[in-house]
């Protein structure tokens, strides 16, 4: 990656201030995303994932949420520091994101229709006038946006409510929204975990399908390293809110560097095969409002040593792969 | 619908039923002998005996109290010893400003409590939510009559602002009825000075009365729009580019409602008993100063025609209300 990135969260920490303490939730972040990559986020439950993912579109609530220090840039501008206004340019037109639970993130008392419609509309004022669009298009232009996820009977769907559309019809309404802006960038929150298996395999397809037909950059955040297999090139693996592993999919299946994701992979003995558990590795994750110093994996760890008091940086191993640990040397061998 | 109706509709009768019961019954147990009362204190035991058996008092408890249902079924409700008058007749003329006094309070309560409710929301924790707590809080605590005196000597007494009592300047009529309602009247029939005076006459009773319902409104909608602006379906209207007016004005707001309705339905009940005490302290000639006058004067059929007249206003508004609930949320409406 020579060409300067896309997206770049560049070390970036975020804290939550709770009634217990300060919730030392991301430290020290690194992760880039080139145009037209797809990049998978992995980790267990509570590594950081999803807020990681929020804090691109500045949608982390603040407070208790507060960015302590980093930058996240987007073609070069720092959204760390961007105005409210910036971010609704943004949000939707350049970057757009779907999430976990298609049940609960649409709006119950508002059609579908409607719904897309709103979204549509919202974004005219920062698109060129001549692209700009009456509420008639707009709804035109919604139907369209449904039947390219593939909802069946669009105009019939467009007029009710979420109540009415099975689970994976409404997160295919949720991806037409993401897309009806046609951002360069859409993030996917776990888009497939609450879904029936047979649904999760309809949705993965269609996400494939339009990442190609769009020429979308994405991130995919998952349990699933099946997933991660399926959709993605790169992937990086996070821990209790840290960059662990940065690497293509193919070195991280063939050659796992950091204990950690070599624990994970060893809880899935088959990549192909999909499971609910990462974690076969014992020990229990940090306390993050009172972490211990350096490397977080540490205590869990069988290679742990003294210099992990100190967090390693992300280091080149390989032609594909990062490594944040000291197990690996300046030749990048172990 | 036409079945949600038809069902609403049995309920209310049947409902009304027990309020026909329980007044009748309750009206029996309370001390005074009625027969005594409408022969007045001179009468002699032979006046009061002739006056017993003229009314039917004199009959078994359940043949008067058939009596009873069948006159309040046909619209002949008694009359009131004390004005001779037929009560059904006096209730048509009072129940309108009742009613009147009730819906603009409640408008008051809505039109600011809401917003109120969501401003205090959107500003958690600030100086501004911190500051509407406490005028909601001294809302909900504040005794009406405290309140409806204070108003009267600030703004009647001490600055005439607005009429001290009354309903109308003695000196001008009510308009010819369309609809009962003085201020509708006047202005359908276009009589502006009257329709100003009516108002200004609104102005302080409705205040009054509105303050207590206004501040739960704002507390309930308060924490509503907490909850609501934490759910998901916000969080990806954000991410989606959606403005913050809109999210907070429709998609919050709507779901917001939902909660408030329900508050907006007790607290509308709630107006309706506290005109009893708000057309006493500003003389507004409704249906709560008719019946304190019948209690005033152990004068049963005024404050039996009172309670029944209230209590069918507060069924239909709730039914109302939840024809509101219908359209806000499609999820009941596809049960009703
Ligand atoms: N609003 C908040 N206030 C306080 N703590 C928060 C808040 N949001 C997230 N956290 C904490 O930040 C940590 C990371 O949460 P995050 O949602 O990013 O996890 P995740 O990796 O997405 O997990 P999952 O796989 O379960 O979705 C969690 O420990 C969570 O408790
Ligand atoms: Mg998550």
């Amino acid at each position: 990656m020579s060409e300067s990135p896309l997206l770049s969260i560049q070390d970036f920490s975020l804290e939550f201030n709770t009634f217990d303490g300060v919730y030392q939730a991301i430290a020290d972040v690194n992760i880039d995303l080139a145009k037209g990559e797809s990049l998978g986020i992995v980790g267990e439950t509570g590594c950081g994932k999803s807020v990681t993912a929020k804090s691109i579109l500045k949608l982390v609530p603040s407070p208790p949420g507060r960015v302590r220090a980093g930058r996240i840039l987007f073609n070069g501008e720092d959204l760390v520091q961007a105005s409210e206004e910036r971010m609704r340019a943004i949000r939707g037109l350049d970057i757009a994101m779907i999430f976990q639970d298609p049940m609960t993130f649409l709006n119950p008392v508002f059609t579908v229709g409607n719904q897309l419609v709103d979204v549509i509309m919202a974004h005219q004022r920062f698109l060129p006038q001549r692209e700009s669009r009456s509420r008639r298009e707009a709804r035109d232009y919604a139907i369209e946006m449904l039947r390219k996820v593939h909802l069946p009977n669009p105009e019939t769907q467009f007029h009710n409510y979420p109540h009415q559309l099975s689970g994976g019809m409404r997160q295919r309404v949720l991806i037409a929204m993401a897309l009806s802006g046609r951002p360069q960038i859409l993030i996917a929150d776990e888009p497939t975990t609450a879904l029936d298996v047979t649904i999760q395999a309809q949705i993965l397809d269609l996400i494939g399908e339009l990442m190609k037909d769009l020429g979308l950059s994405v991130i995919l955040i998952t349990h699933d390293l099946g997933v991660v297999a399926l959709l993605c090139n790169r992937v990086v693996v996070m821990y209790s809110g840290q960059v662990v592993e940065d690497a293509s999919v193919k070195a991280l299946f063939d050659n796992p560097a950091h204990p950690y994701t070599q624990g994970l992979l060893a809880a899935v003995p088959h990549p192909g095969r999909s499971s609910g558990v990462l974690s076969g590795i014992p020990g229990q994750l940090p306390n993050l409002l009172d972490p211990p110093k350096g490397c977080r994996f540490q205590a869990r760890c069988s290679k742990a040593m003294a210099a992990c008091g100190e967090m390693a940086p992300l280091k080149r191993i390989g032609k594909d792969q990062s490594v944040a640990c000291w197990l690996y040397g300046e030749d990048g061998h172990a | 619908m036409t079945r949600f109706l038809a069902k609403r509709g049995i309920l209310i009768g049947v409902m009304l039923l027990g309020l026909l019961t329980l007044t009748f019954f309750i009206s029996h147990v309370a001390p005074g002998d009625p027969a005594h009362l409408r022969a007045g204190p001179d009468a002699t035991p032979e006046m009061v005996e002739v006056i017993r058996v003229k009314y039917g008092l004199d009959k078994p408890l359940m043949t008067q109290f058939y009596v009873y249902l069948k006159g309040m079924l046909v619209g002949d409700w008694g009359e009131s010893i004390h004005s001779s008058r037929k009560v059904w007749d006096e209730l048509v003329i009072y129940f309108p400003n009742t009613a009147e006094l009730v819906i603009f309070s409640i408008l008051i309560a809505i039109v600011l409590g809401v917003p109120i409710g969501v401003l205090a929301a959107v500003n958690q924790n600030t100086a501004i939510d911190h500051f509407l707590r406490v005028l909601s809080i001294s809302g909900v605590a504040l005794p009406m009559f405290w309140l409806g005196l204070m108003l009267q000597l600030f703004f009647a007494l001490k600055h005439p602002l607005f009429p001290l009592n009354g309903q109308l300047h003695v000196l001008l009529d009510p308009p010819d009825p369309i609809t009962h309602l003085i201020l509708v009247d006047s202005l359908l029939r276009g009589q502006w000075s009257l329709f100003i005076n009516a108002a200004q006459h609104m102005v302080l009773p409705a205040l009054t009365l509105s303050v207590p319902g206004m501040a739960s409104i704002i507390r309930v909608n308060r924490a509503e729009m907490l909850e609501t602006l934490n759910k998901d379906y916000i969080v990806n209207a954000r991410a989606q580019g959606l403005s913050a007016f809109r999210i907070i004005g429709m998609y919050a707001l709507r779901n917001a409602m939902l909660a408030t309705m329900a508050m907006i339905g007790l607290r509308f009940g709630w107006m309706l008993g506290g005109t009893v005490m708000v057309e006493t302290v500003f003389d507004w000639p409704g249906v709560g100063l008719y019946a304190v006058n019948g209690a005033i004067n152990n004068d049963f059929a005024p404050i039996i025609g009172s309670t029944i007249v209230l209590g069918f206003f507060f069924m239909l508004t709730n039914l109302v209300i939840d024809i509101i609930y219908g359209v806000l949320d499609p999820r009941v409406r596809t049960q009703i």
